[in-house]
């Protein structure tokens, strides 16, 4: 594929809003998670909730958007130039030649959850200020954004679980590559509700702990929520370093909840995002693991990043620091790698405290500092949905 | 900047449409329109357990894309696939919130998984074993319209053939009186970068400000209106009269302010 530049970017997350929040907490090996206290959810858990979500102040404009997941989208949109970038783009290229490609799995389903505690007692209907289209639909997100940053071009929200905002780089990169578009805005949002919480929990998925990927001791994911952006346009129309190099998708067929024993998928949308990129296996220099910390997930990665890369390349999760924000997973690993490569140092993966000797891969729990020039990101998600992504820094060693 | 790609097969459940050739004859006027309630079938691919979890909206989906790669002669288990929904399954979702507002939230694990939008896709990979790339989308009442642009970047650019599957079904009240659609429509084409024995016409696509065209007949322009992956009928009205039309351009539905101008052109 013909790389694509990551012009801007920015992340919020439990580590903080914005990029140097979140650099800060990933140069100190800071651990976001906290014990469960969201809404009133009773579960002996760990989260990664991001502050002052309810405070923001949020556009009147916008209202009919409202919703903790929107307002979450528009803190991280104000942070690091971001939407003011965008704007600069769609000034040159037109706002009809910008598209917007977002994850997420929830989006506003908080909003229904809360306005079903508040149906009329004789009707059973909802609440009269409860809205579907702008809140609890999937969409929601992207034409929030769409509205937000006064952007006209194409928009869709792709809602494949916990691959969902890796895979909007994919389909940013067909939409560009056709020229159907100039530039594109991707990335994924996430918040807490009840729906993931309760029902990761009732898969016996969720750690009482903070999550320890790649542990030996590894119990379960812990959830967070983010909001992650990036700006990509052609290489040769922007100057920025981090590039998206190459891509990867695949399907299980497998389980709707479990993934491949031998992690088959994981391996075909490693194999794909390198020949995509043109790279042979030994030009990574870091993998971020999908890593969420759950038995079968650690040792179905663990075994297709062995055939894939060999158990010689460097690799954590970052999900010990922020937790598992799932729809937002792909999105903020991107912003990740791309401050790794920036910064030239591989994030330490926190919490996990005995690396797992069943799993062959050499897992870092110490930052290191090193320059990088292409590192891997991998996402997994429910239905068996798989993509992996390479990110480059051009000018390194040049 | 147009995009292009051959059709190949098509699926089609709906209310009072039982499936592609019904639903063309139809189109057609060749056969009146009654409306009755959608009738979807048993996903007989699916292992019995797997089968017993799916609900109306994965059945539906899952039949639509199965008549599609059947009429194509396609085999379903190498080709990417594309899925968008305005809304996934309201039926499991009110169950969902219903439990999250009683004071147990004991939820059960296959609702949960169920919940997730790609649902249809991971259960359409369990049913054919079809392990390339599968997305699923949402863009609200434009869910067509995008799943078709997807749809079409992929054949395009990655030079391969593709399932689209476009579905929606209703929501039980209270959501229902939010987001009325009336009954389950789904539609499949299977679409290919170059002409073969099964293609039936060759389709290109280009963003428009023209107005979306309407149905002639009152009934089918009221499923057009009310249920998102029904804005595809004017396209496959013109699909099931190709041999009779010589005028291949229409507009249909996308996402304000751009509509989608399409060009169907026999190929043989």
């Amino acid at each position: 594929m013909q790389p694509l530049a990551l012009s801007s970017f920015t992340a919020t997350s439990c580590l903080g809003t914005g990029l140097d929040a979140t650099l800060a907490s990933l140069r100190a090996q800071r651990s976001g998670l906290a014990p469960c206290s969201f809404e009133t959810v009773v579960l002996d858990t760990h989260v990664g909730e991001v502050a002052g979500v309810d405070e923001h102040s949020f556009p009147s404009a916008l209202q009919p958007y409202e919703c903790r997941n929107n307002r979450l989208a528009h803190l991280a949109l104000g942070q690091d130039g971001f939407a003011a970038a965008v704007q600069g783009c769609a000034t040159r290229v037109g706002n009809a030649r910008v598209g917007v490609f977002l994850g997420t799995s929830t989006s506003g389903i908080l909003e229904t959850e809360l306005a079903y505690r508040r149906r009329d007692g004789a009707s059973g209907a909802l609440p009269a200020d409860f809205r579907y289209r702008g809140a609890h639909n999937t969409f929601s997100l992207a034409a929030f954004v769409r509205a937000a940053l006064e952007l006209t071009g194409p928009a869709v929200v792709i809602s494949s679980a916990c691959s969902s905002s890796a895979k909007v780089f994919a389909s940013a990169r067909r939409a560009i590559e056709a020229d159907l578009i100039d530039a594109a805005v991707v990335g994924g949002v996430d918040s807490l509700c009840l729906t993931t919480l309760y029902g990761f929990h009732s898969l016996q998925l969720v750690s009482r702990l903070p999550c320890r990927p790649f542990d030996a001791t590894r119990d379960g994911i812990s959830i967070g929520e983010a909001a992650a952006f990036a700006l990509l346009e052609r290489a040769d129309a922007s100057e920025a370093r981090i590039t998206l190099l190459g891509a990867g998708e695949s399907s299980d067929a497998y389980h709707m909840s479990s993934p491949h024993p031998q992690g088959r998928g994981a391996r075909a949308a490693m194999l794909q995002a390198l020949t995509s990129a043109a790279l042979a296996p030994a030009e990574i220099d870091y993998i971020n693991f999908h890593g969420t910390g759950t038995p079968s997930n650690d040792e179905s990665e663990a075994h297709a990043v062995a055939a894939v890369l060999g158990s010689g390349v460097p690799g954590s999760s970052t999900k010990g620091a922020t937790g598992h924000t799932l729809g937002a997973a792909g999105a903020l690993e991107a912003v990740i790698c791309a401050l790794a490569l920036r910064h030239g140092f591989m994030p330490g993966g926190v919490n996990t405290t005995t690396v797992d000797p069943a799993l062959e891969v050499s897992y870092l729990r110490e930052n290191r500092p090193q320059r990088l020039t292409h590192v891997m990101s991998n996402s997994f998600g429910f239905g068996g949905s798989n993509c992996s992504l390479i990110f480059g820094h051009r000018g390194v060693g040049a | 900047m147009r995009l292009s790609a051959c059709i190949d097969g098509v699926g089609l459940i709906g209310p009072g449409i039982s499936d592609w050739q019904q639903g063309a004859r139809i189109l057609r006027g060749e056969t009146p329109y009654v409306a009755a309630a959608t009738v979807v079938p048993q996903p007989e691919r699916l292992p019995s357990a797997e089968r017993r979890r799916t609900g109306t909206i994965v059945r539906l989906a899952l039949a639509a894309g199965l008549e599609a790669t059947a009429n194509a002669a396609a085999d379903p288990a190498v080709l990417p696939a594309v899925f968008t929904s305005s809304g996934g399954d309201g039926a499991n979702c009110h169950e969902i919130c219903q439990v999250l507002a009683g004071s147990e939230r004991a939820l059960s694990p296959t609702r949960f998984h169920n919940s997730v939008h790609n649902a249809a896709s991971g259960y359409w990979g369990i049913a054919t074993g079809a392990t390339p790339a599968s997305t699923a989308l949402c863009a609200y009442d434009a869910s067509f319209g995008a799943g078709l642009i997807e749809a079409l970047l992929l054949v395009q650019v990655e030079r391969t053939v593709v399932l689209l599957v476009a579905y929606d079904a209703s929501y039980p009240e209270p959501l229902f009186a939010q987001r009325p659609i009336p009954d389950a429509f789904g539609v499949a084409l299977v679409l290919s970068p170059a002409a073969g024995p099964a293609t039936l016409a060759r389709l290109s696509v280009a963003m428009s400000s023209a107005p979306a065209e309407r149905m002639a007949q009152p009934a089918l322009e009221q499923l057009r209106s009310a249920i998102p992956a029904a804005r595809s009928l004017p396209l496959l009205a013109r699909l099931a009269r190709l041999a009779q039309r010589a005028t291949p351009g229409l507009v249909i539905d996308y996402l304000e302010p751009q509509n989608l101008a399409l060009s169907l052109e026999p190929c043989r």
